[in-house]
């Protein structure tokens, strides 16, 4: 089967390449008391992605909410190596930027369409943050693992 | 954004590490909101202290941050930590808890942050001025600051204003600008406000309606303290996001659209939503700190007799030295009471001290330790709570 690679252009906020499966989630993410920085799991009660994990993947939501203590999460998804490898948003915010400057994460937002409806999870998406260019393959190619450079 | 040549460098990691990292985080926030350039800032409060919330990565963080010799340039200072930095034993908190928060406060005084550990670093001197821009991240202290003193600060986070902090900067862009300030709707208080209790419930009430619009609330200027303001302060910023109001009491300029009436009915909403009718065995009173006029009130209210149920007094260790002089401590411990310090009722690991329901005035704790720890609250004034204390 043949499949498709569409590109968005959005506005870069940090820096760095990553690629890997999308996971898509239309509510916002609080990552303090949401996510499990142990093992990337989402703990939320009543979310969405709940018990699902976000490790190794391209996290893909609206906004951040909740505390400023979610930056502190996703440092530690870094250390504990169960990060996301990029994360796109609608509209970002001082948490998820807070979280990804410190847990170096490429961070995209404001594409020219909405991310949420146009990836589904299971796709292929590269990130590159320095640029704010995204590349979604629809439908999960055989061969790739999820990789992150700087 | 524009930056100088010096910040350019300290990006450029030319500082140390830490500088580098610093930089970087403002950097992408003043970048993704648009800022044209950084601004110098007087003081930087910081939080994320306590154990209990930023845990395990936290520390981590910290302690990798802090060993690669980030300094505080200007006056920087903390929030409340998650126990009594001496008294933390006699309240049970547990010692595993107690190592981490000593570890985590290590790392903030190798970094030459003070170790004030409150919430109300306004009731300090000149922490900051009328104009001064500062990088606060207490939600309440930052709408105390932004709306009562006349400074200049946005809704910072624990990590931006470590970074402030450490660079002494921070992006200029939202209420720093004073086109950003203009109130956007009116609240008319159509009730008289008692109590500080109704002023935390107005508060709340306003934050729940308004998200983070600017509120000019008429109804308020001659008639109140910095005690009962230091309450609206800190409701409006929990159940909204909202990060300055204004009491003035003619519009300056033609932003605000829309007008809201609030009334008696709405503030016993709240408190119907948030007080549970069951009686508890503590009285928890501090949140936000209690100032030295209420911890007099509380003395006062308490002399020559003895609680019955528990009573946790929570301030400043700055308040409460003061307090101390004053005989209040003395007076509210021989009561029974306890004037704890360098903490509150929700930063501290209230289950695990044995409590499992309180009597407090404070919506903002109601709030936070029904979501956080599943504990309810009986909300009265801060009075009554002494008068059910000694019940």
């Amino acid at each position: 089967m043949h499949s498709r690679r569409l590109r968005m252009d959005g506005r870069r906020v940090v820096d760095g390449f990553g690629a890997g499966e999308a996971v898509v989630s239309r509510q916002a993410v609080s990552f303090f008391g949401g996510v499990d920085p142990r093992s990337g799991v989402v703990i939320e009660n009543g979310h969405e992605l709940k018990g699902q994990s976000i490790s190794g993947k391209v996290l893909v939501f609206p906004r951040g909410k909740g505390s400023t203590v979610g930056s502190y999460v996703i440092y530690g998804l870094r250390k504990y190596g169960t990060a996301p490898v990029a994360i796109v948003n609608i509209e970002t915010e001082p948490i998820i930027i807070g979280g990804c400057v410190l847990a170096n994460i490429p961070l995209v937002d404001r594409l020219d369409c909405n991310p949420v409806e146009a990836i589904q999870s299971g796709d292929w998406v590269e990130v590159k943050g320095d640029t704010g260019t995204v590349w979604v393959t629809k439908g999960r190619p055989q061969t790739q693992s999820s990789r992150q450079y700087r | 954004m524009f930056l100088t040549k010096r910040e350019e460098r300290i990006l450029e990691g030319e500082e140390g590490e830490a500088r580098g990292l610093a930089m970087k985080l403002l950097v992408a926030i003043g970048d993704a909101y648009e800022a044209k350039r950084m601004i110098k800032v007087h003081s930087a409060q910081i939080s994320g202290v306590s154990y209990k919330t930023i845990g395990e990565p936290g520390l981590e963080f910290l302690k990798e941050f802090s060993s690669k010799g980030a300094l505080a340039r200007v006056r920087a200072m903390l929030n409340p930590a998650g126990m009594d930095l001496t008294r933390w034993r006699e309240l049970d908190v547990p010692k595993e808890f107690a190592q981490k928060q000593l570890e985590i406060m290590q790392c903030f005084r190798n970094m030459r942050i003070q170790p004030t550990c409150t919430c109300i670093p306004y009731y300090t001197e000149g922490t900051a001025l009328r104009g001064q821009h500062v990088a606060w991240a207490e939600s309440s202290a930052i709408v105390f600051a932004n709306s009562v003193l006349g400074a200049y600060t946005n809704r910072e986070g624990g990590p931006t204003a470590l970074a402030s902090a450490i660079l002494g900067i921070s992006p200029f862009y939202g209420m720093h600008l004073d086109e950003q300030r203009i109130p956007t709707h009116l609240v008319k208080v159509r009730c008289k406000l008692g109590s500080e209790l109704d002023y935390s419930l107005l508060g709340f009430w306003i934050g729940r309606n308004l998200g983070s619009y600017l509120p000019r609330i008429d109804g308020l200027q001659e008639v109140s303290s910095y005690d009962e303001l230091k309450a609206l302060s800190a409701s409006m910023a929990v159940s909204g996001s909202i990060p300055m109001f204004s009491m003035k009491k003619r519009a300056d300029k033609k932003r605000e659209n829309e007008t809201i009436d609030v009334d008696r009915e709405e503030l016993l909403e709240i408190h119907y939503e948030l007080s549970s009718e069951r009686q508890f065995e503590h009285v928890c009173l501090g949140c936000p700190h209690l100032s030295l006029k209420e911890l007099r009130l509380i003395a006062r209210l308490v002399s020559g007799r003895k609680t019955m149920k528990k009573l946790w007094c929570f301030t400043s260790r700055h308040l409460r030295d003061i307090a101390e002089r004053h005989g209040y401590v003395s007076t509210i411990e021989q009561a029974g009471g306890k004037v704890v310090c360098d903490t509150c009722m929700v930063v501290s690991p209230i289950r695990e001290m044995g409590v499992s329901g309180m009597i407090t005035n404070s919506c903002k704790a109601a709030h936070y330790l029904r979501s956080l720890n599943r504990i309810e609250s009986h909300l009265v004034s801060l009075e009554e709570c002494v008068r059910h204390a000694l019940a």
